[in-house]
């Protein structure tokens, strides 16, 4: 078991055929990821990695069942790229895409809200998702992953990959590891993934890796206090992040003296959470949540 | 990205806003003769920076003569500004903006944001107006009214009248409850069509007349959409930037200066930010944040080294990577290049994970460059620090 993705998930990756979506299709399939095609208007009817390449993803989901889909396209067309892959019946969407103007996504999280509810929306700006050893859609480097049962929400890239190598490291593995994202307005937040991650028996605990910018890690402390019964071990980046400035990530930055790492930290440790102030404890910790539960 | 107020209000001009009549000026002559062409007795000289607290750090003052307006503009133009907002070095003014006096009977607040929990945009109104809004927020929460705008379906009036209900308490006659409504439309507008993040009048004035005036403006455009907004982009003014954040941007990289003696170059936002927390942890100061991005080439390197190497309050370098699209070993031939390109004589420790990261560390040893290595994040902090000490 796993969340939202495995080894049957049949995937399509829109942007296919540019230079981003060839290089992490490539990577994907050596993986072993269950690509079946892909999409990039005006290239329907041709071959690409071995795979068919598709107009449209309504087209691409009729020829191939496919449920789930990577986005690599460029910024100005990601947004419709999303609404595309939702209108087709896709139902898991990870956009990797840096960049999308935020008008842009106020409408696209509207639109899927009130009229695409089921739809999963990973990101955008994030480095994807990935169910070790079963299914890789995203750029992450898939070699630091172990099956195991440690399930990590992060809106991070090069830090997931931080939680996770220390998880391997430690021997207990990743369920399924998911980077929500680093723009201000995404799909799936962390309470989103803690549910999944409650509800998956294979996954006995969860990493959560914030950072500065917004209310999400606040949120999530209120819906663990309530909701999850799984150890869970918290990292917040930005502690050291001066005011007004955006680190970044378009999401990182504390406007008006909200949404600092100090804050985040104080919330989720009021909410039973266990912290790793330093990122390199990450692995520590959530080894010691399980050993001594 | 910031603009100016002069150029926020000619935007709100444009989008039917009223504002004071005023003209830019960028030297002592140019504002007496715009203050002549705007007539009156009484002009308000206002410089502009891109920050905050202006006022309170003598910014804007109000002028009573040609001559005043001369000697005002000829004390401020050049000079930095250090308001609350703008860190001891303060900002440059290269131009002030020259005004028509008003006289103010109310100020209100009004704005338009980006609500990122509820992921929409949020229509924020208050008759604490010419206060900071966070203080007015926190103090008195009840002055303060917000409506959440559907993206889809746009403003829609009933939710301007809702806003108005707070106006009709002050004794808004008929004239300015129209006006309102209509600056509220023409703010919305501008903000969709603009792509802004940000629109601030504070305050928002009512006149002896009863008009409503727009007394200040501020808008911040989202940086992500300045590739659709190309008239927007074009006032991007590097001045108001620290220099060395400037040329970050002309390398693609993200890059913000601190105070602290330990540089950092770091692979991803949220990688960078934790090795800044870790140096400071380990009981140094980082020198800055530098993200280097997913698609690092050893050119990119370089250029975050020289960037890096332009503060000299820097001690120590560390390098931080998790290889996952960028390869260690390409890393690492960058920051050989960047060294002996650098001729640099600063301590550097490399920590180098991830994709190809024997070979990396191969490269770092064959190099013969006096480079420390380190396993892991907290190890490259500890190492750096000591170095930096050294």
């Amino acid at each position: 078991m796993s969340i939202l993705v495995d080894a049957d998930t049949k995937v399509i990756c829109q942007g296919f055929t540019g230079k981003q979506g060839t290089f992490h299709s490539e990577q994907c399939l050596a993986y072993g990821t269950g690509l079946v095609g892909g999409v990039t208007p005006g290239r329907g009817g041709q071959t690409h990695l071995g795979l068919p390449v598709f107009d449209t993803v309504r087209e691409a989901r009729k020829a191939t069942d496919a449920t789930a889909s990577m986005i690599y396209v460029p910024a100005p067309f990601a947004a419709d790229a999303i609404l595309e892959a939702a209108k087709a019946g896709i139902k898991i969407i990870a956009c990797i895409t840096e960049g999308i103007p935020v008008l842009e996504m106020l409408k696209v999280k509207t639109r899927l809200t009130d009229h695409y509810p089921q739809v999963r929306l990973i990101g955008p700006n994030c480095p994807g998702i990935i169910t070790p050893g079963a299914c890789k859609m995203g750029i992450m480097p898939g070699f630091v992953h172990q099956p195991g049962s440690i399930g990590i929400i992060s809106r991070s890239g090069t830090l997931t990959y931080e939680a996770v190598a220390q998880t391997t490291r430690c021997g207990l593995g990743q369920s399924t590891s998911i980077g929500i994202g680093g723009d201000p307005i995404h799909g799936m937040n962390f309470i989103d993934c803690l549910e999944l991650f409650q509800q998956d028996p294979q996954t006995e605990g969860v990493v959560i890796v914030g950072e500065i910018g917004g209310t999400d890690e606040e949120e999530a402390a209120d819906y663990i206090k309530s909701s999850i019964t799984k150890p869970v071990v918290a990292y917040i980046a930005g502690v050291t992040a001066p005011a007004g400035k955006r680190m970044g990530h378009a999401g990182a930055i504390i406007a008006g003296g909200k949404g600092t790492a100090q804050d985040k930290f104080a919330a989720l440790e009021a909410a039973g959470v266990t912290l790793a102030r330093n990122p390199t404890e990450i692995g520590d910790r959530i080894l010691e949540c399980l050993n001594n539960p | 990205m910031n603009i100016h107020e002069y150029q926020a209000k000619q935007l709100f001009a444009d989008y039917g806003i009223p504002v004071p009549a005023g003209h830019a000026a960028w030297n002592a002559e140019e504002a007496k003769q715009h203050a002549v062409t705007l007539g009156g007795e009484a002009w308000m000289v206002k410089a502009q920076v891109h920050a905050g607290g202006r006022g309170k750090a003598g910014g804007v003052q109000r002028t009573q003569s040609l001559d005043e307006v001369m000697e005002i503009s000829q004390r401020l133009i050049g000079t930095q500004l250090v308001t609350h907002q703008t860190g001891a070095r303060g900002q440059p003014i290269h131009c002030v903006l020259i005004e028509n006096t008003t006289t103010i009977k109310s100020e209100l607040y009004l704005s338009l944001l980006v609500d990122r929990a509820a992921a929409r945009v949020a229509m924020i109104a208050s008759r604490a107006g010419g206060m900071e809004i966070e203080e007015v927020a926190a103090k008195t929460p009840e002055k303060i009214i917000r409506r959440t705008i559907d993206p889809v379906v746009g403003i829609q009036s009933y939710q301007c009248r809702e806003i108005r209900e707070m106006a009709f308490a002050l004794g808004l006659d008929a004239v300015g409850r129209k006006q309102l409504i209509s600056i509220l439309f023409n703010l919305y507008r501008l903000f969709v069509d603009k792509d802004l993040s940000l629109v601030e009048i504070n305050p928002l004035i009512i006149t002896e007349q009863g008009d409503l005036l727009a007394l200040d403006a501020k808008i911040n455009i989202d940086d992500n959409a300045l590739y659709r907004q190309k008239d927007l982009a074009g006032l991007y003014d590097s001045t108001q930037e620290d220099e060395k954040e400037h040329r970050a941007r002309q390398f693609d990289l993200n890059y913000v200066a601190l105070d602290g003696e330990i540089a950092c170059m770091v692979n991803g936002a949220g990688l960078a930010m934790a090795t800044m927390d870790v140096i400071k942890m380990q009981g140094g100061a980082p020198a800055n944040f530098l993200d280097v991005g997913g698609g690092t080439t050893a050119d990119r390197v370089t250029g975050a080294f020289k960037i890096i190497l332009s503060d000299p309050k820097v001690k120590a370098i560390l390098v931080n990577i998790f290889g996952g699209i960028v390869r260690c070993d390409l890393i690492a031939e960058g920051v050989i290049h960047a060294i002996k390109e650098t001729a640099t004589q600063l301590p550097v420790v490399v920590r180098l994970e991830g994709t190809n990261v024997e070979a990396g560390k191969a490269l770092l040893k064959e190099s013969g460059l006096s480079v420390m290595e380190a396993d892991d994040l907290d190890e490259a902090a500890k190492k750096a620090v000591l170095a930096a000490k050294g």
